[in-house]
């Protein structure tokens, strides 16, 4: 499955400082639909490259980071069971505090 | 020669202590002509409604003459017009932080016509502001961002009110401060901050403004605005201290700020005038590096929240009591982190160090700031490998090492002292640990960095 990732607020220092990945993404097997907790197990592994905890907490982001799927928060799409779809765009972004 | 020295010196000295005198001349004389500026609006004010009683009662929109003519722009735009300059006049704004969001937010909140427009900061303006932080001027380097960002503001519109607010803002003093209020637009730096702001804004009922900005990105959205979602629906956890960068560490373009403060201007500006969607249940992110504005949408008010959520009863006394230091782990004032992690014997202060770089120690110095600090400023000799890679680059230690001693003592089998450095003292600390973990017992660490270097060694070091 294609799908396009984006990192940002700090976190794309998580990935090589690379804030654009298109990546292709397959299911664990055929029958099942790639869910976000899915992805986040595949980002972990494939694009993570230092200090994972900045990223993870447990199966999920840590807090202060938000996730949109699609320009839209991951809370309104059922969190870590929001299923992706070809092409979708998946955003994680760290809440900023700066002034 | 010392004599010539010793003359400069004086010099010196005595040209610091006029400025010192001019400035606090200087700034008595503003303090006069603004209590006699407001003194002469006053009396106009009194003079005006006793000769023309015909014009301040003929318009209903209530706008003087000489408000038509100064927001004439904004009263020709129909979808603001006369109701919402009317409407902004009447209304009251609060920023809190007079720094890199607060000081555009605050220019345009004060020409367009805020009837009554305040400003909270604990802090003074210095050199490294200046970048961002566009409405404190040079002059005013050294002194209360509050009554520099007060005189700016006055020196654009004389006709509403300023309201200074020269304190931090606490749980002790928030509730009285942000009541008096329609509208907050949060302008700090902290992360306690923007949970205690967000808070004090849901006990209270006003809207907030929330804006942020780091490096080349910046992140906006209004809170707690017509049953839309507080800082903590979608923050209910604070982050982890390490994801807390501060532009004094990470840096900032200082453009960016100056965006997302114009921004929240006008955000503020619809909500105070009843004009428009205020940005509420979606936030706009801005990446400056891609030139990219994305606008998302955000959850709505959460049930659950312990704040605004439909069970909460987060009161007054509650609110004042809560400890946000604690529960974000980080301080409300941003000065800079002091770890000390060493025991004595691992440490040494700079002064120090220069002694036996003086009486010709055979030592190794490495620094562990990134890179691109590195080439800001760095001592001479030294090594620069950054706190990130150290532990795969150990080998360039162990040869620099062996290098100095065989330099030292032609042949004769002795040790070189290692010693290390980074911008404040934290770094540099977490670095020794790993050295002496790995075998590297000898590893020192200077106390305060190159600050402190620059402060007690050599104060031609810049600092940044």
């Amino acid at each position: 499955m294609q799908l396009t990732l984006e990192f940002g607020g700090g976190l794309e220092l998580l990935c090589d400082s690379v804030k654009i990945h298109n990546v292709d993404v397959s299911p664990n097997n055929e029958v099942d639909k790639l869910t976000m907790k899915d992805l986040l197990v595949w980002v972990r592994a494939n694009l993570i490259k230092e200090r994972p905890e900045m990223f993870m907490k447990d199966d999920s982001v840590r807090p202060g980071v938000l996730v949109l799927v699609n320009d839209c928060d991951w809370e309104l799409s059922g969190q870590l069971d929001t299923p992706l779809e070809e092409k979708d765009v998946v955003v994680f972004i760290s809440t900023l505090h700066g002034g | 020669m010392e004599n010539k020295m010793e003359s400069k010196g004086g010099e010196a000295a005595r040209i610091l202590s006029e400025i010192e005198t001019l400035k606090a001349t200087r700034s008595d004389l503003d303090n006069r002509i603004s209590a006699l500026e407001a003194q002469l609006r006053h009396l106009n004010f009194e003079k005006n409604n006793v000769s023309c009683p015909s014009i301040s009662t003929g318009f209903v929109h209530g706008l003087s003459p000489d408000m038509i003519y100064r927001y004439s722009r904004q009263l020709l735009l129909p979808s603001f017009g006369v109701q919402g300059q009317s409407n902004l006049l009447k209304s009251s704004i609060l920023v809190v932080g007079a720094g890199g969001l607060g000081s555009p937010a605050l220019l345009y909140l004060a020409a367009c016509g805020v009837g009554q427009l305040g400003v909270v900061d604990h802090d003074v303006v210095e050199l490294n502001n200046m970048h961002r932080q566009v409405i404190h001027t040079e002059a005013y380097i050294g002194q209360p961002k509050v009554k520099s960002a007060a005189a700016a503001c006055r020196s654009i519109n004389s006709t509403i009110q300023i309201v200074e607010h020269q304190e931090a803002l606490r749980t002790s003093n928030a509730l009285e401060i942000l009541s008096q209020y329609d509208i907050i637009v949060d302008a700090t730096d902290n992360a306690p901050s923007r949970y205690m702001i967000s808070d004090c804004c849901v006990v209270l009922g006003k809207p907030l403004v929330s804006g942020a900005a780091l490096g080349l990105e910046g992140q906006l959205t209004v809170y707690n605005h017509n049953r839309g979602p507080c800082y903590r629906c979608l923050f209910p956890t604070p982050p982890p201290t390490t994801a807390c960068q501060r532009c004094a560490d990470s840096g900032v373009l200082g453009v960016v700020p100056g965006i997302i403060g114009c921004l929240q201007a006008l955000e503020a500006i619809k909500i105070a005038s009843a004009v428009g969607e205020p940005l509420s249940e979606r936030m706009l992110l801005f990446d400056a590096l891609s030139a990219r504005i994305r606008i998302v949408k955000i959850r709505g008010r959460s049930l659950q929240c312990e704040v605004c959520g439909e069970n909460s009863a987060f009161t007054q006394q509650q609110f004042k009591d809560f400890d946000y230091e604690k529960f974000t782990q980080s301080p409300l004032s941003v000065a800079p982190l002091m770890l000390n992690l060493l025991p004595e014997d691992h440490r040494i202060h700079s002064r120090e160090l220069k002694e036996r770089i003086v009486k010709g120690e055979a030592h190794v110095l490495v620094d562990v700031r990134p890179a691109h600090q590195f080439k800001i400023v760095s001592l001479p000799n030294a090594m620069n490998i950054p706190l990130s890679s150290l532990e795969s680059r150990l080998a360039e230690i162990s040869s620099a090492l062996k290098e100095e001693e065989k330099r030292k003592h032609s042949g004769f089998e002795s040790s070189a002292s290692l010693y290390v450095i980074c911008r404040r003292g934290n770094d540099s600390q977490m670095a020794v640990q790993l050295l002496h973990k790995v075998g590297f017992t000898s590893a020192r660490d200077i106390i305060g960095g190159l600050e402190a270097w620059a402060r007690d060694v050599d104060p031609n070091i810049p600092t940044y």
